[in-house]
């Protein structure tokens, strides 16, 4: 008889989890001070940012988390066909939310607002920091996400030639839990940088 | 193999966890059009957290887990916000 702990397993998930919810939320709080005391400035440079390609990738996420959840679902009933398609469709999402990033970092870069920039040198300390934070917690965040499309993608494999199935999903069940990791962060980046023009 | 029984999400109830996200999403963007200046930050931030409420209870399965995750999600999140009170206390008044 193999040993098996799946309780344990998701349980070792959420303590990764937690540590990286600190990670960001030391950058929350860093972002929480400099807003206080640069809160005209960050204003003033929140106007750059794209709201509407924030929303789209807001929705994006929401829909990807919600077809992760429902591919569990869909394992659990046995369903590993319906599993792979709505696996497949979180990964659609998550292309779709890599190439509005690339829309919208690309421009920025090309009219010259990036950490560097001749531009940036000419902006005050307050927007700086905003285009800092910016880049860093939305870059952080990209980089979770590829991490995230890569795991689902084992795991998508892994549904596809039946290792996961009805009767042993936890592999699954885990890297739903990432993944809805990067949809929360999303949630509390979304409104604190592109909505506070 | 499980013996013991296990919780099944209906699609339904995932979907329609999707749809109210979706509704705070636009309930968001309109609350920042109106301009209700420092009560806007509030007001997102309060909607952003009603959000994240819902993703870890349904999405991330809180609400049918052992109470030994939740105990620890609450312990995690309480000691955060501790962090940030003692943060800003000190920065703000100093």
């Amino acid at each position: 008889m193999e040993h098996r702990d799946d309780i344990g397993a998701k349980l070792g998930m959420w303590v990764f989890i937690f540590t990286e919810i600190l990670l960001f939320g030391g950058l929350f709080l860093v972002y929480a001070i400099m807003r206080s005391s640069y809160s005209t400035e960050f204003h003033q440079a929140a106007h750059h940012l794209n709201a509407f390609i924030g929303t789209i990738n807001t929705v994006v996420l929401l829909i990807s988390s919600a077809t992760v959840a429902m591919s569990i679902t869909a394992v659990q009933k046995g369903n590993n066909k319906l599993a792979v398609i709505l696996l497949v469709i979180t990964l659609l999402c998550a292309a779709a939310f890599m190439i509005n990033k690339y829309f919208e970092w690309g421009h920025k870069i090309h009219i010259g607002l990036y950490p560097g920039s001749d531009l940036m040198l000419t902006l005050s300390h307050g927007q700086v920091m905003f285009f800092s934070l910016y880049y860093f917690m939305t870059g952080l965040h990209m980089f979770h996400l590829v991490v995230g499309g890569i795991i689902l993608t084992i795991v998508l494999i892994k549904v596809q030639n039946g290792t996961i199935n009805e009767g042993r999903y936890v592999l699954l069940e885990n890297g739903g839990l990432y993944w809805h990791l990067v949809d929360l962060i999303w949630i509390f980046l979304f409104p604190l940088l592109y909505l506070i023009t | 193999m499980h013996t013991e029984s296990v919780h099944i999400t209906p699609y339904r109830t995932h979907a329609w966890v999707l749809i109210t996200l979706l509704a705070f999403t636009f309930i968001t963007i309109t609350v920042t059009w109106i301009d209700l200046s420092a009560l806007t930050v509030l007001i997102a931030l309060l909607i952003a957290s009603v959000k994240a409420y819902i993703v870890l209870t349904y999405f991330m399965h809180l609400k049918f887990e052992s109470s030994l995750f939740r105990v620890f999600v609450f312990m995690v999140l309480f000691i955060y916000v501790l962090v940030i009170l003692f943060t800003l206390s000190d920065y703000l008044f100093r």
